[in-house]
């Protein structure tokens, strides 16, 4: 089973990655709290557009409504939280639960009754706007007018409760992201990814060589949307703010989505690649702006489009694809 | 007896597309369906793989009832299909192409062995094994799609338009394969505009006219059937 996750994949990709990780693992030590706070949500990107790329770059199904999952999963934990005084990882589970029923909810309809491609995409963005209005309106968790986690002093680290310093936070997204990318790589070499492979390709094929095409792309949506509760169970208690208009909204959905976009759909490395090229140059535009004296706001906005622009116009599958073969990394990183 | 319909109608919304068709595949036998295009050979197709559910009637394979049982089900049963316009998996190589047929419960664990009978049967996919499917000609593109079904171990295979716009030498060699196939001990249903080729070929042939079967009888009989060479051969 390990060998599965290693197997066919050349000793430079091994080296360069294991390089990539030790950087990460020393990068808290090296720098500051801003930078740091850049590096969490790099992370937070690259594991999150990950969870969606099972869905949409595996099995091929484009989800605009990922913002639903991260939503009721951290609304869910941060509940528990609040009202009763369970801690994450306990409520993480009940999140992914939840998470995940939405998500088979969406996919029985959609599949179940032949919706796909543009069609399925606006349905999943149709369930993620009514869910905010909902939300907006749902008192319990205090309404439109946001939810709010206790903010504890950064002294003391209690990584049980998820509270502490944003160095404690980096390394518990660090381990979360390295498990959801050989998670994929192992999900990818073995037989559910060859189904995927086929139902993305060719649905009909697919179903011509007696793939449960139901069957998988169900499972694809569950696992992307269970992956996806965790990236908002880490999202409450890192920001410890909630407001429906905001963790809901559409544009947060697109948001998640740009990483792989970007990176390479349907890599396994493309959507992390993707969330460091885009948060980093986001991040350093909007810095040299400021330095320059302009501060624009949407300034990160009209950058994330005009990047989106020039990768689609010039290197339609992503950064990353044609990247490894320059590197002689192989095809299937 | 193999596969059995009996009274099946097949509806998209409210337009019939079989109308009461019934008919009988001995094992071992090739069974053609001719008819005009829109006439219904690929939805009763379909209809048997299970992609298509039946509105009425029954389809009986080795004496169960297989109607409206889901296309996976059936696959795993022995019936194939080699699907109109090839279908293959361009971005992927041949030997994955082939691995992609071997997916079936019942296929499991024979993929070695298959793939070599599959190479042996087509030399041609066995040189190109590395390449990429989607950079072959489309006879060699329609060799690797009946490749790829037999790794899934069929008994019964069902070719649509086996001959759909490939050149005549290439049309040639996949008739060849057919018969090949059918001397193996397959039974073979045969979806074609060929007509005199499938008819030639045929042990019992089926006319399919609006979704309604009109006529049938050995391939030998409907190929001298005046109203056969008036309509299909333009004799």
């Amino acid at each position: 089973m390990i060998s599965r996750l290693v197997d066919g994949v050349p000793r430079r990709a091994l080296i360069l990655l294991g390089l990539f990780l030790a950087l990460l693992l020393v990068a808290p030590l090296l720098v500051d709290g801003y930078i740091l706070s850049i590096l969490i949500l790099v992370l937070y990107f690259a594991y999150t557009g990950q969870a969606w790329n099972v869905m949409m770059g595996f099995a091929g199904q484009l989800s605009l409504g990922h913002s639903l999952y991260v939503g009721v999963a951290a609304y869910t934990a941060a509940a528990l939280y609040v009202h009763f005084g369970i801690g994450p990882w306990a409520g993480v589970w009940l999140a992914i639960l939840i998470s995940v029923a939405c998500g088979l909810f969406i996919g029985f309809l959609a599949f179940r009754f032949g919706i796909s491609g543009v069609y399925f995409a606006l349905l999943t963005i149709a369930f993620a706007e009514f869910t905010r209005v909902g939300f907006d309106h749902f008192d319990w968790v205090n309404g439109s007018g946001g939810f709010f986690l206790p903010v504890t002093q950064y002294s003391v680290n209690d990584p049980l409760n998820l509270r502490g310093a944003p160095v404690m936070f980096y390394y518990i997204l660090l381990a979360i992201t390295v498990l959801a990318f050989l998670f994929c790589r192992w999900l990818l070499t073995g037989r559910i990814g060859y189904y995927w492979l086929a139902i993305r390709e060719e649905p009909e094929a697919a179903q011509t060589l007696g793939i449960n095409v139901f069957r998988y792309k169900m499972i694809a949506v569950a696992i992307s949307a269970g992956m996806t509760a965790l990236s908002g169970v880490f999202f409450a208690f890192y920001y410890n703010n909630l407001f429906p208009e905001q963790i809901f909204s559409m544009s947060r959905s697109i948001e998640l989505i740009l990483g792989p976009i970007i990176g390479g759909i349907g890599s396994l490395f493309g959507p992390i690649l993707g969330a460091v090229v885009l948060t980093v140059l986001a991040e350093s535009v909007t810095e040299i702006m400021h330095a320059l004296g302009y501060d624009i706001p949407g300034i990160k906005q009209v950058f994330y489009g005009l990047c989106l622009l020039v990768v689609i116009i010039y290197l339609p599958n992503g950064i990353w694809p044609p990247l490894r073969k320059r590197l002689g990394l192989g095809d299937h990183s | 007896m193999s596969l059995s319909l009996s009274d099946i109608d097949v509806f998209y919304g409210d337009a019939q597309a079989l109308d009461s068709v019934s008919l009988e595949v001995p094992r071992g036998s090739i069974v053609a369906i001719i008819g005009a295009n829109g006439a219904g050979k690929s939805t009763l197709i379909r209809t048997i793989a299970g992609i298509e559910k039946p509105r009425r009637g029954s389809i009986r394979y080795n004496g169960t009832d297989i109607a409206g049982l889901p296309s996976y089900k059936v696959c795993d049963l022995g019936i194939g299909q080699v699907a109109e316009g090839r279908q293959i998996f361009p971005t992927l190589t041949v030997v994955e192409n082939l691995q992609m047929g071997s997916l079936l419960p019942r296929a499991r664990g024979k993929e070695k062995a298959t793939m070599e009978e599959v190479f042996s049967l087509f030399p041609r996919l066995a040189e190109r094994r590395d390449q990429l499917a989607g950079t072959m000609s489309g006879g060699e593109q329609q060799m690797l799609a009946i490749g790829r079904c037999l790794m899934g171990q069929p008994e019964l295979i069902m070719f649509d338009e086996p001959s759909l716009g490939l050149a005549p030498a290439v049309v040639q060699e996949v008739f060849h394969i057919i018969k090949l196939l059918h001397e193996r001990g397959l039974t073979v249903i045969l979806v074609e505009q060929n007509v005199a080729v499938s008819l030639k070929l045929a042990d019992h042939a089926y006319v399919l006219e609006n979704g309604r079967i009109v006529m049938d009888g050995s391939g030998e009989a409907l190929l001298h059937d005046d109203r056969v060479r008036q309509a299909y051969l333009g004799l």
